[in-house]
C-alpha cells in the first residue's frame, strides 16, 4: 500500500495537517481569553502577529516558488513599490494598490517573454 | 452603532457574515485556491484528499508545506514538525482576534470551534470588519463568514481541480503574486492601532534578514523580534508624545 491509497493519507493529513495547525489556534484562544482588549499585552501580541504575517509577505515576494522563481527580483520588488505608490496616491484603496502591482508584474513578465 | 442594528438577531448577523464571500479578500483567496489546485494536481494528490485538507487544515501556507512533505515522502513526525513550525504564527493571530470577538458570556468551546476558521485571509477580514459589528453579534458574524469561506473553497477545489490544465505562465505568476500584495494592502488599510504600521515595516525587513541568519525558524524569529521591537518603538513614541502634550 502506498500513501496514495486507503485511509492512511487521510490519517497523515489529519495528524500532520489538522492537529499541527489547530493546536496553535486552540492555544491562541486560551491566551487570547486572558487578554483585555485595551491592554498593553494585547498591543504586543498584535505587533508580533502583524510582524509574522509581514515576514511571510516578504518571503513570498523575495523567494517565490513556481513560475516567479525565474523572474528577476527587481521586477517583483518594483511591482510592489509601484502598487504602494498608487495605493498612497489614490486614497489608500486596497483594490487600486493590488491592481497596479499585478498590472506591473504582468507587463514585466510579458516584456521579458514569459 | 444605532439601536436598531444592535437589535438584529444573531441569525441576521450570521447572514451578513456569509455575504462576506462577495468581497475582495474572499475573491483573492479563491484565486489563490485555484493556484493551490494546480499545485496539487501537478503533485498527483487525489482530489478527495485535497478537498479533505482544505476543510481540515484550512491555512494555505500550512497546506503548501504539507503537500511538499507528502511529495517528498517525509515521515509523519517530520511533516508534523514542519507544519507545526509554519503554524505557530496562528497562535498570536488568534490571541489578537479573540478579545475582539468575545463578550464576557461567550463560551470557550465556541471560540475553540471558531478558531478553526482563522487563517490569514479570515484574520485580516475579521480584524477590519468586526469592530463595526455590535459586540454581542461578532461571534455570529465571524461564524457566518468563516464557515461560508471554508465551505465555498472546498467546493471550488472539488470542481476546479478537474479543469486546471497548465496555466499560461503569466497567469500562474500573477495568481501567486496576488496573495502577498493583497495581504500588504489590506493590513495597511485596516490597521486601527499605530503599532500595526511599525510592526508591518519591521516584519517586512525581518523576514529576509532572519531567513539569511536562521533559515529554519525565520518567520517565527522575525515575528517575535520584529514585533517586540515595533511594540517598544511605538510605546516609546507614544510615551514621548504624552509627556510632550
Amino acid at each position: 500500500m502506498t500513501w496514495q491509497d486507503g485511509w492512511w493519507p487521510y490519517a497523515f493529513i489529519a495528524i500532520a495537517g489538522w492537529l499541527a495547525t489547530d493546536i496553535w489556534r486552540w492555544l491562541g484562544v486560551v491566551a487570547g481569553n486572558k487578554l483585555r482588549d485595551d491592554s498593553e499585552a494585547l498591543n504586543w501580541v498584535r505587533a508580533v502577529a502583524t510582524a509574522l504575517v509581514a515576514a511571510v509577505i516578504a518571503k513570498l515576494v523575495l523567494y517565490p516558488t513556481g513560475v516567479l522563481e525565474q523572474s528577476p527580483l527587481w521586477l517583483r520588488t518594483g511591482s510592489v513599490a509601484l502598487g504602494a505608490v498608487a495605493f498612497f496616491l489614490f486614497g489608500r484603496k486596497p483594490a487600486i494598490g493590488i491592481a497596479t502591482a499585478i498590472a506591473g508584474l504582468a507587463s514585466g513578465l510579458w516584456l521579458l517573454g514569459f | 452603532m444605532n439601536r436598531e442594528e444592535d437589535e438584529q438577531s444573531s441569525l441576521a448577523w450570521f447572514g451578513k457574515g456569509m455575504r462576506g464571500i462577495f468581497s475582495l479578500p474572499a475573491f483573492i483567496l479563491m484565486l489563490s485556491f485555484v493556484g493551490f489546485c494546480s499545485l496539487t494536481a501537478q503533485a498527483g494528490i487525489p482530489v478527495q484528499q485535497v478537498v479533505f485538507m482544505t476543510g481540515i487544515v484550512w491555512a494555505l501556507p500550512a497546506k503548501v508545506i504539507l503537500v511538499g512533505s507528502m511529495m517528498s515522502g517525509a515521515n509523519l513526525a517530520a511533516a508534523f514538525l514542519a507544519v507545526s513550525l509554519s503554524s505557530v504564527r496562528l497562535m498570536p493571530m488568534v490571541a489578537a482576534l479573540v478579545p475582539e470577538l468575545r463578550t464576557s458570556r461567550t463560551p470557550t468551546w465556541l471560540l475553540l470551534f471558531l478558531s478553526h476558521f482563522i487563517a490569514i485571509t479570515a484574520w485580516v477580514f475579521a480584524m477590519e470588519k468586526v469592530p463595526k459589528v455590535p459586540r454581542g453579534r461578532r461571534a455570529a458574524f465571524f461564524a457566518g463568514f468563516g464557515i461560508t469561506l471554508v465551505a465555498t473553497n472546498m467546493l471550488l477545489v472539488a470542481v476546479v481541480y478537474h479543469f486546471v490544465a497548465d496555466f499560461p505562465p503569466i497567469v500562474a505568476g500573477c495568481l501567486f503574486f496576488l496573495t502577498p500584495v493583497y495581504f500588504l494592502a489590506s493590513i495597511w488599510h485596516s490597521a486601527r492601532h499605530p503599532v500595526v504600521y511599525v510592526a508591518l515595516l519591521f516584519g517586512l525587513a525581518g523576514g529576509p534578514l532572519f531567513y539569511w541568519l536562521f533559515p529554519e525558524f525565520d518567520i517565527l524569529i522575525a515575528g517575535l523580534v520584529g514585533g517586540t521591537l515595533a511594540w517598544l518603538v511605538e510605546r516609546l513614541w507614544r510615551q514621548r508624545k504624552e509627556v510632550g502634550a
